[in-house]
């Protein structure tokens, strides 16, 4: 008890310690803003960019009671809905990479043969980003979310397939050699030993798909579709808003930081088996 | 005395590397009467672990045959439990689940299972971690759970693998007299494989030491000491000196042997 309380002491001074720089690189940068040492235009100040940001986030419209409940209107601002697009966009391409990776990945990691057959192709595939993806994604989906998902698909896909393949054959021969000896084969000897041993491998994959996927959702709106955050710093650019782009760069961050904090403790509840836990 | 509970026959094992084939076992031949605890003893590199993973069925002998309870053994399976000095408790598993395994592939029923997992934790003074992983209980715990998972099996036989090499000595001689409790109350069958001149002392009815490679029996002896023994008493150090001899004259020709192998590199 004694510890959870230092350690959630811990916790609040090792944040005090973290906010030190960025204060800093915002007080020195509002300073160049003030002193006119940079173009407005070009690198405009910490406050606009928050004042920004505020009105990114605030709904447009007053609120009316007419026109719908309360809760409705209050995630109506633009921010609101362009972090929501980009998440759909996210959860339904990562949902489908790692459908299609994990039952893929777990069958050549299990069995020689079928590795044989699909590791050259996925060897030749793997090193292609996804971004290189884009010309031949408009052309089979045209423009839209589903050449956006597409290129999520393959952003996802290859992190989760090559973790789940390493995961499985590194399985332990320990663990096999002590579930033969207690009576387990074939199936059951998959999913109750191979599969779990191979879960830490999996979910590290998981993490680094979610991060890939994040990362092309941003690229894929800047090309295909008319909202989300990629989509919002790209217009901005068009009519010059360097507030706006800071702003919805600044809301890029901070989800990416969410997303990969809420993996991350799922994993470690998950995992809370595990001996050596990565965070 | 009835027929063998466990009989090895005329087993070898020959091992191919790149360079040589290694002749781990030459010629065993063993017969274990039904609740005998033997001692399987001699320096790394006799084979003392081929020949128990060739009775649990893992690495199957080059020829020769073996029969355990009856049956000619082909492959690894829950009528010889084997305890591994490893642990190889399953980490994703709590204590409790992890002695539930075996029976649930079994196929027993839910209420039976339960009923066995709570005997065996109360056995082994495992009732407070029933609920714990692995990676939470210290190593004495761990193979307490290896223990009682095995036990779960109920074969007849035991098997185990220096499977309190790792342990500090004081939690080492506590988990000793527990095993034999254990096989007093159960009468089993068990073949323990360790390098200890005194735990074989301490434990066996019957030991055997092994020669350095080609593996084969060197002694085999039986330990007449009355039960609880006494590491102090002197028939027990006189016993250990002997012991201790053998066994050296083994580990003398290992280490000749890394010494020739070392040359040759």
């Amino acid at each position: 008890m004694a510890g959870a309380v230092r350690k959630a002491g811990q916790g609040w001074r090792q944040l005090a310690v973290g906010m030190i720089v960025p204060i800093i690189v915002i007080a020195v940068w509002q300073l160049a803003a003030t002193l006119g040492w940079a173009n407005p235009q070009m690198l405009p100040s910490p406050l606009a960019v928050a004042e920004r940001w505020l009105a990114y986030l605030l709904p447009v419209q007053p609120y009316s009671a007419e026109q719908g409940s309360w809760l409705a209107w209050a995630v109506s601002g633009e921010l609101i809905v362009d972090a929501l697009g980009s998440l759909y966009r996210v959860a339904l391409g990562f949902a489908i990479g790692a459908a299609l990776a994990l039952p893929l990945g777990l069958l050549m990691g299990a069995s020689p043969l079928v590795y044989a057959w699909f590791n050259p192709l996925m060897q030749l595939l793997r090193p292609i980003p996804p971004i290189a993806y884009i010309p031949l994604s408009i052309l089979w989906f045209g423009l839209g979310n589903a050449p956006a998902v597409f290129l999520i698909v393959l952003g996802a896909f290859f992190p989760v397939l090559m973790n789940t393949i390493a995961g499985v054959r590194q399985v332990d021969g320990i663990y096999l050699r002590a579930a033969r000896n207690l009576g387990a084969s074939g199936s059951t000897l998959f999913v109750r030993v191979i599969l779990p041993a191979a879960v830490p491998y999996i979910l590290s994959g998981v993490r680094i798909g979610i991060g890939t996927a994040f990362i092309v959702v941003i690229v894929s709106e800047m090309i295909a579709v008319n909202n989300g955050l990629g989509f919002r710093i790209l217009e901005a650019r068009e009519y010059f808003w360097s507030d706006k782009i800071m702003a919805g760069m600044i809301t890029i961050g901070l989800l990416g930081l969410a997303i990969d904090s809420a993996v991350n403790k799922l994993n470690n509840y998950l995992l809370r088996w595990h001996r050596g836990l990565e965070n | 005395m009835d027929s063998a509970h466990i009989s090895v026959a005329h087993v070898s094992k020959v091992f191919q590397t790149e360079e040589r084939a290694v002749v781990a076992l030459q010629d065993i031949n063993l017969e274990i009467p039904r609740g005998q605890f033997v001692c399987l003893l001699g320096p790394s590199g006799c084979g003392k672990s081929t020949l128990l993973n060739a009775i649990a069925g893992f690495a199957l002998p080059s020829s020769g045959s073996i029969v355990a309870d009856g049956q000619s053994v082909t492959a690894p399976g829950p009528e010889r439990g084997m305890v591994f000095q490893e642990y190889a408790l399953f980490p994703w598993m709590t204590v409790a689940e992890n002695i539930a395994f075996g029976l649930q592939i079994k196929g027993l029923a839910k209420a039976e299972i339960n009923a066995t997992v709570d005997r065996l934790l109360a056995m082994l003074s495992l009732s407070d971690f029933r609920s714990r992983y692995p990676k939470d209980l210290s190593g004495g715990m761990r193979q307490r759970v290896a223990i009682a998972r095995v036990l779960a099996l109920d074969s007849p036989i035991m098997l185990m693998d220096e499977p309190f090499g790792a342990l500090d000595a004081l939690t080492r001689r506590n988990l000793q007299d527990e095993l034999l409790r254990i096989w007093a109350e159960l009468k089993k069958t068990i073949i323990f494989v360790t390098h200890s001149i005194e735990e074989a002392i301490y434990l066996a009815d019957r030991i055997i030491v092994m020669t350095y490679r080609p593996g084969t029996v060197k002694r085999d002896l039986m330990v007449e000491l009355p039960r609880m023994r006494d590491p102090a008493a002197p028939e027990f150090n006189a016993l250990k000196r002997e012991l201790g001899q053998l066994v050296m004259e083994e580990q003398q020709r290992h280490h000749n042997d890394e010494l020739r192998m070392a040359a040759v590199d």
